[in-house]
C-alpha cells in the first residue's frame, strides 16, 4: 500500500506543472459530473440526497484547505476553527436577512468578501495575543474561542441564538427554465460553485505555498526556534496563516449560510471543530489533495450510513480509529519536500529518474519513509522527545 | 411574541463596523430603542449584578469548590496522560461517563430503583457508595488501559505523528459514546439518588452540605494519594522518567509500556470516582453524552493550572468551578462557559504555561 | 418485528374495548389545592384510530415520511415521536391488508444543516405523500421553503413556534398549539390562579424556551420580576438558585425541556426553594418525575394537549412495542400520522390530495379535535394544567 502510494507520488511529482494540470482538469469535470452521474453503491440515496450530501463534502473540503493552512503547514493546532466558519456565516446572515438588525439586504456576491474580511480580521483579532502560546496550549486557547463564538451567538439577543436568521441571501441566476441556479434542495449549482472555489483556493494557496510566505509557514512548522533563530519573523507568519486560514472559513461559512438559507447556533461547537480537524488529519494535514480527500470521507461516511441512523456514528468512530491505525500520517503524507525550486533541487541531488523527492529526505525528517512528528510545542529542548520507543 | 414573528422594523441602512466582534460592541447596536423590540421586556442580554456577586459569595464558592474537586479529578487524567504522552485524550471523557454508568448500574445491581429516595441506615449506605465507587473505578481503569491497549498502542508502535493520536482520541470517544448510547439509549438514566444533600454547618450564612465537604475532602485524599504515587513511589518515579525523557528512561531501565499502562489505569480510577461524586452531585448525569462537556471543562482545568502539572491540575479545577460561579452571579446564568473560557485566555495571556506552569517531570517535590 | 406486530395486535383488541367504554370529559372540573383530581378524558368515543374501517386500498409502495431526529441530538424527543407513528402504521398495515403504508425515516439530525439534505430526499421520494415532522423549530425553519414549494404536506407534531405559521407556507401544520396559546394561558394561571406577584421567569437556550418564556413575561408584566437562563445540557444550577433565593419569588416559571428541569427542580427544593414551580409541555414528561426522583412533587406542568393517561389503548400498545411508555408528543404524532393514513386509505395518491385532505380535515383524534385555520394553525387547543402529585403527572384542570 505505501509502496503504491509511493509510485503514485513519485509519478506525479515527475509531471511538469502543466502536465499536472492536464491531468487534473478531467479529475474535476469527473466531479462536478459526479452528482448527475448519481452513481449506484456510491450514493447515498434514498436516506439522503446525494448532491447535498457531495455539496456538505465540498464545503468541509473548503473548510479542510483553510483549517490545513493553520495545521498543516504553519503547524499551529487550532480546535476553534469553527469559530471562523460561524462568523463567515452569521456575517451572510446579518448582511441578507430580514431578520436582521441591520436591515439591510445585501446580495450575496457582495456580502462574500465581506465576509472574508471580518473573519480575516477576527483571525487577526485572536491570533495577536494567542499566537505567543505554543503548541496544546495555543490548542485550548483556540477551543475556547470557538466556544466563545458559538456562546456569543446564543446569549447576544441580536444575534438570535436558537431562532437564528431565515431567507438568508443566495447567488442569483436562473436556468434556461426560468428555475434558480442556486437554490436549497436543487444544490448542482452550489456544488458546482463550491468546486469552482476549491479548485481557485488550490491554485491561490498553491501560490502561496511556494512563495516566501509558504517557506516560512513550513520553517515554523519544523522548528519554530530555529526559524526564529534564522530570521524568520515567526510571530507575523503566525498570524498570517491565521488570518488566511480564517478568510477560507469565513468564505465556507457564506457558501453554507447561502445554501442552507438559514442560520442559528447549532452546530458551530466543539464537536464540529473536532470534525473538521479530522477531516485535515485523516487525508494527511500538510497535503492539499489530502485533506479533501480526508474532507469528504469525514462528511461522507455519516451520510452513507445515513439509512442506518443508530450506527452510522458508531461507525464513523470506528472509521476514524481504523484509517489512523493503518495510516497514521494521514491518506496522503505531508508534502515535504521543497516546493519552490523543488523539482530542480531533486533533480541535481538525485538525478533525473529520482525527481521523486520521496516523502521522508528533508532534513528534519528521522526514518525514511515515516514522516516526522508535527510537534508544535517543542519548547527548545526543555522536553525532549524522541519519536521512538 | 416579542421576539420571531412580528419582526420589527429597523432603521434602514444601519452602518455598522464589519467587524463582528467589533459590532457587538458597537453603541448603535447596544441602543435600547433598536433592542426593545427584539428582547423580552425589562431583560437585558447581559447582566452586572455585583449585589448579586457579593450576596453570593461563600455560597458560590463553596459550590464551586465542590464541583471544582470533580473537575480536578477528571482534570488529573487528563495531565497525567499528557504528562506521560503529550497527548490529549479526548476520550478521557468517555472513561470518566463509563465510570458514571459503572456507579448508576451498581446501584442497579444493588436494588435499587429510579425515583424515590430509598430510606435506609447511614451505614448501608455508606457502605454501598464504597462499593459502588470501587466498580467505578475497575470499569474506568479497565476501560482506559483497554482503550490504550487498542487504539494507542498500535499508533506507538507505528510511530504515528501525534495529531493522529489525537484523532484516533477522538474516533475512540465517538465508538465509546455511541456504544452506551446503542446500549443504554438516548435518555438519561432515571435518577437514583441515595444521599440527599443535607446542610451540615454553615460558612458566613452560606450552607455547606454533607455532600460537599465529602466530595471535597474525599477529592483532596485522592488527590494527595495520586501526587505521593507520582512523586514518592517507585513507579511513580518511572512515570517522571518517562515524562522528562522516554529514551533515556528506556535506557536506564525503564519499562515504557509498563509506565504507560499504569498511566492510564490511574488516571482512569481517578476518572472513576469522579463519576460517583459527579452521580451524587447530579444524580441525571448518566446519559451517553454526559461527559463531554464536563471532560472540556476538566481538560480546560488542566490547561488553566499547567498541563502535565498535577497540583495545577487541582488548582485548575477549583479555580475553575470557583469562577464558573462568580461568572454566573455577576453576568447571568448563561455567561457560565463564556466566563471558563475567558478565564482560561487571560490566565495564558499572563502565564503561557498555565498558573504553575510545569511539566509532570519537573512537578517534585 | 415479530414482537412489533404481536403488540401492533394486541393494540388493536385493546382497542376495540375502549372505543366501547370510552368516555368523553372534555369538561375538567375547577379544584384547588390537594382536592380531588380533574378526571383526565379518556379516549374520545369517535376518536379516529389508525386502523380506520379496515376498508383501505392504497398503490404498493405509498409511503409517508417522518423527518426529525433519530441519533441526533435531542434524539429522545425524536424517538418518542417517530415511535408513535411507527405505531400508528403498523397498526394501519395490519388492520387493511390493501393498503400497506411505509413509514420512510429520514433523520435529520436536529439541526438547520444536516435537515436539509434527509428532507430534501423525501422531498425526491415521489413514494412520499405526506411528512410527520419536523420536531423543532430551527430546522423547520431551514427546510420549511423547500418543504412548501414541493407541495408536501408537513404536520409538526412538536414544533411550537408561532413564527413559523407566519411564513406563508401553504404546506404546513401544527399538530398543537403554539407558543402564543399556551404562554398567556399559563402567564394568566400563575396570577390568578396561583396569585403570584412576584415571579422568577427561567429560561433555556432554545428556541421553544425563549419563545415561550416571552409570551408568559409578556403575560405577568411586572410580576415577571427574575429572569435567568440556563443552557441547554447543563446539570448544575447553584449560581441560578443563588438568584432565585435573592429574589424570593411566589412562582418559578421554567420554559424548556425536562432534561435540565429535573435536576433544576431537585436542586431547588435541595437548596430549601420551596417555592412552586411551574413548567411547560417540554417538562411534561414521566422523565421528569423521574428523573427529580421525588423532588419534582407538587409541579405544576402545561401542556396545550388533553391528558394522555386516558388512553389506555394507545399507551399500552405504546409501551408493548418499545418497551418504554410514550413520551412528551407521542400521542401528537400518533394522531397527525393516523390523519396522514385517513386520507391515503380514502385513496388519495398524490400529494396535491393528501395537502387538501389535511387542509379540510376535521375529526377527532386522541388528544383534541383537529381542524386547521388556513395558515396551519389548530382552530382548537385547549391548554390543560397537570400536577405532579406521588411521583405521577395527573390532571389538575383546563386552563384555555
Amino acid at each position: 500500500m505505501r509502496h503504491r502510494m509511493s509510485q503514485i507520488s513519485a509519478f506525479w511529482n515527475a509531471r511538469s506543472r502543466v502536465q499536472q494540470w492536464g491531468l487534473l482538469v478531467p479529475v474535476v469535470v469527473f466531479l462536478l459530473w459526479l452528482p448527475v452521474l448519481n452513481p449506484p453503491l456510491i450514493t447515498t440515496e434514498p436516506a439522503t440526497d446525494f448532491p447535498i450530501a457531495l455539496f456538505n463534502a465540498a464545503v468541509l473540503a473548503l473548510i479542510a484547505i483553510g483549517l490545513n493552512v493553520v495545521i498543516g503547514q504553519a503547524g499551529l493546532l487550532d480546535l476553534g476553527y469553527v469559530g471562523f466558519f460561524a462568523i463567515g456565516a452569521y456575517t451572510t446572515a446579518l448582511l441578507s436577512s430580514p431578520d436582521s438588525l441591520l436591515g439591510v439586504r445585501y446580495p450575496w456576491l457582495v456580502i462574500v468578501p465581506i465576509a472574508m474580511l471580518v473573519t480575516m480580521i477576527s483571525g487577526v483579532i485572536l491570533g495577536t495575543p494567542t499566537l505567543r502560546l505554543r503548541g496544546d496550549y495555543l490548542a485550548i486557547v483556540t477551543l475556547g474561542f470557538g466556544e466563545i463564538v458559538r456562546l456569543l451567538a446564543d446569549n447576544i439577543d441580536p444575534l438570535r441564538g436558537n431562532r437564528g436568521f431565515q431567507n438568508i441571501a443566495r447567488p442569483e441566476a436562473t436556468y434556461p427554465d426560468g428555475s434558480p441556479v442556486f437554490s436549497q434542495t436543487d444544490v448542482l449549482g452550489f456544488y458546482w460553485l463550491a468546486v469552482c472555489l476549491i479548485v481557485i483556493v488550490l491554485m491561490l494557496m498553491g501560490n502561496l505555498e511556494r512563495s516566501r510566505v509558504g517557506r516560512a509557514w513550513i520553517a515554523v512548522r519544523e522548528d519554530e526556534d530555529v526559524a526564529e533563530l534564522t530570521g524568520v519573523p515567526t510571530y507575523r507568519f503566525k498570524i498570517w496563516a491565521f488570518a488566511i486560514g480564517a478568510a477560507v472559513g469565513g468564505l465556507s461559512g457564506a457558501l453554507f449560510a447561502a445554501q442552507v438559507g438559514y442560520v442559528n447556533n447549532q452546530r458551530f461547537d466543539v464537536a464540529t471543530s473536532i470534525l473538521y480537524l479530522a477531516a485535515v488529519v485523516l487525508g494527511g494535514s500538510g497535503n492539499k489533495v489530502g485533506v479533501i480527500v480526508g474532507a469528504f470521507l469525514v462528511s461522507y461516511i455519516p451520510d452513507r450510513f445515513q439509512f442506518e441512523p443508530q450506527y452510522r456514528f458508531l461507525v464513523f468512530g470506528l472509521a476514524l480509529m481504523v484509517l489512523m491505525a493503518f495510516r497514521p500520517q494521514g491518506l496522503l503524507g505531508m508534502r515535504q519536500h521543497l516546493l519552490t525550486y523543488g523539482r530542480q533541487a531533486y533533480r541535481r541531488l538525485f538525478g533525473a529518474g529520482a525527481a521523486v523527492a520521496p516523502t521522508g529526505m528533508t532534513a528534519s525528517t528521522r526514518a525514511a519513509g515515516d514522516l516526522p512528528e508535527v510537534k508544535p510545542d517543542d519548547h527548545a529542548g526543555t522536553s525532549p522527545r524522541g519519536g521512538g520507543e | 411574541m416579542p421576539a420571531g414573528g412580528g419582526r420589527p422594523t429597523p432603521p434602514q441602512e444601519r452602518v455598522i463596523s464589519p467587524v463582528l466582534g467589533l459590532a457587538v460592541l458597537d453603541p448603535a447596536v447596544l441602543d435600547p430603542a433598536v433592542l426593545a423590540p427584539l428582547v423580552a421586556p425589562s431583560e437585558p442580554w447581559i447582566n452586572f449584578d455585583v449585589g448579586l456577586l457579593v450576596d453570593r459569595f461563600w455560597a458560590n464558592t463553596i459550590n464551586g469548590l465542590a464541583y471544582g474537586s470533580i473537575y480536578a479529578l477528571v482534570a488529573l487524567g487528563y495531565t497525567l496522560v499528557y504528562g506521560v504522552l503529550q497527548l490529549i485524550n479526548f476520550a478521557h471523557s468517555e472513561i470518566f461517563i463509563l465510570g458514571v454508568f459503572g456507579v448508576y448500574l451498581t446501584f442497579l445491581a444493588l436494588g435499587f430503583e429510579p425515583g424515590a429516595i430509598p430510606d435506609l441506615p447511614l451505614g448501608f449506605i455508606i457502605v454501598d457508595l464504597i462499593l459502588a465507587g470501587l466498580v467505578a473505578m475497575v470499569v474506568s481503569g479497565l476501560a482506559a488501559v483497554l482503550l490504550e491497549r487498542t487504539a494507542y498502542r498500535p499508533l506507538r508502535r507505528r510511530r504515528a505523528p501525534r495529531l493522529a493520536f489525537l484523532i484516533t482520541a477522538i474516533g475512540a470517544s465517538f465508538v465509546l459514546q455511541q456504544l452506551i448510547r446503542i446500549w443504554r439509549g438516548s435518555n438519561p438514566e432515571g435518577t437514583i439518588r441515595l444521599l440527599p444533600p443535607t446542610p451540615v454547618f454553615e460558612i458566613f450564612g452560606a450552607p455547606v452540605t454533607n455532600l460537599q465537604i465529602l466530595i471535597f475532602v474525599a477529592s483532596l485524599a485522592m488527590f494527595v494519594v495520586a501526587d505521593t504515587f507520582v512523586n514518592r513511589t517507585r513507579l511513580g518515579r518511572g512515570i517522571r522518567a518517562v515524562a522528562q525523557d522516554p529514551d533515556t528512561a528506556t535506557l536506564m531501565g525503564v519499562n515504557r509500556e509498563r509506565v504507560i499502562t499504569i498511566t492510564f489505569l490511574v488516571g482512569g480510577l481517578l476518572a472513576g470516582v469522579a463519576g460517583l461524586f459527579y452521580l451524587m452531585t447530579i444524580p441525571q448525569g448518566a446519559v451517553y453524552n454526559g461527559g463531554f462537556l464536563l471532560g472540556i471543562k476538566a481538560f480546560t482545568a488542566a490547561v488553566l493550572g499547567g498541563i502535565g502539572n498535577l497540583r495545577g491540575a487541582l488548582l485548575g479545577g477549583l479555580i475553575l468551578g470557583v469562577a464558573e460561579n462568580y461568572g454566573q452571579s455577576l453576568f447571568g446564568g448563561d455567561w457560565r462557559d463564556v466566563v471558563a473560557f475567558v478565564l482560561l485566555v487571560v490566565v495564558l495571556m499572563f502565564r503561557p504555561t498555565g498558573i504553575l506552569g510545569e511539566s509532570l517531570a519537573r512537578s517534585r517535590a | 418485528m415479530i414482537r412489533r406486530r404481536l403488540a401492533a395486535a394486541g393494540a388493536l383488541v385493546a382497542a376495540a374495548a375502549l372505543v366501547l367504554s370510552g368516555c368523553a370529559n372534555q369538561g375538567g372540573g375547577e379544584q384547588q389545592g390537594g382536592g380531588p383530581q380533574a378526571a383526565a378524558p379518556s379516549q374520545p368515543t369517535d376518536a379516529v384510530l389508525p386502523a380506520g374501517n379496515g376498508q383501505g386500498r392504497c398503490a404498493p409502495g405509498t409511503s409517508i415520511g417522518y423527518a426529525g431526529t433519530i441519533a441526533g441530538q435531542n434524539a429522545a424527543l425524536g424517538i418518542a415521536i417517530v415511535n408513535a407513528a411507527q405505531l400508528a402504521v403498523d397498526q394501519h398495515n395490519q388492520a387493511n391488508p390493501n393498503c400497506q403504508v411505509t413509514l420512510v425515516r429520514a433523520d435529520t439530525g436536529g439541526t438547520p444543516d444536516t435537515a436539509v439534505g434527509p428532507t430534501t430526499a423525501l422531498i425526491n421520494n415521489p413514494q412520499v405523500l405526506g411528512i410527520v415532522g419536523l420536531p423543532f423549530s430551527g430546522e423547520s425553519r431551514a427546510v420549511g421553503p423547500a418543504l412548501n414549494a414541493a407541495g408536501l404536506v408537513n404536520i409538526t407534531p412538536s414544533a411550537t413556534n408561532p413564527g413559523l405559521t407566519q411564513n406563508g407556507w401553504t404546506n404546513f401544520f401544527r399538530g398543537l398549539g403554539n407558543d402564543a396559546v399556551q404562554g398567556p394561558a399559563i402567564g394568566r394561571y400563575i396570577q390568578e390562579r396561583l396569585g403570584a406577584q412576584n415571579v422568577c421567569v427561567i429560561k433555556d437556550d432554545s428556541d421553544y424556551g425563549i419563545g415561550l418564556a416571552g409570551q408568559v413575561t409578556q403575560t405577568l408584566g411586572p410580576a415577571a420580576s427574575c429572569q435567568a437562563d440556563v443552557k441547554t445540557n447543563q446539570r448544575e444550577f447553584s449560581a441560578i438558585i443563588g438568584q432565585v433565593q435573592q429574589a424570593q419569588p411566589q412562582a418559578i416559571f421554567y420554559s424548556g425541556y425536562y432534561q435540565e428541569a429535573a435536576p433544576l427542580i431537585q436542586q431547588l427544593r435541595d437548596a430549601g426553594v420551596q417555592t412552586t414551580f411551574v413548567g411547560p409541555d417540554g417538562v411534561k414528561d414521566e422523565q421528569y418525575v423521574v428523573n427529580a426522583a421525588g423532588s419534582a412533587d407538587g409541579t405544576l406542568l402545561s401542556c396545550p394537549c388533553v391528558p394522555q393517561e386516558g388512553f389506555t389503548d394507545f399507551t399500552n400498545a405504546y409501551q408493548q412495542a418499545f418497551g418504554v411508555p410514550p413520551q412528551t408528543y407521542s400521542a401528537e404524532s400518533y394522531d397527525v400520522t393516523t390523519i396522514l393514513l385517513q386520507g391515503i386509505d380514502q385513496g388519495i395518491a398524490d400529494r396535491a390530495g393528501l395537502l387538501n385532505h389535511v387542509r379540510n380535515y376535521n375529526g377527532q383524534g386522541l388528544t383534541k379535535r383537529f381542524q386547521w385555520s388556513p395558515n396551519g394553525e389548530l382552530a382548537n387547543t385547549p391548554v390543560w394544567m397537570y400536577r405532579v402529585q406521588g411521583n405521577q403527572i395527573v390532571t389538575d384542570s383546563q386552563i384555555g
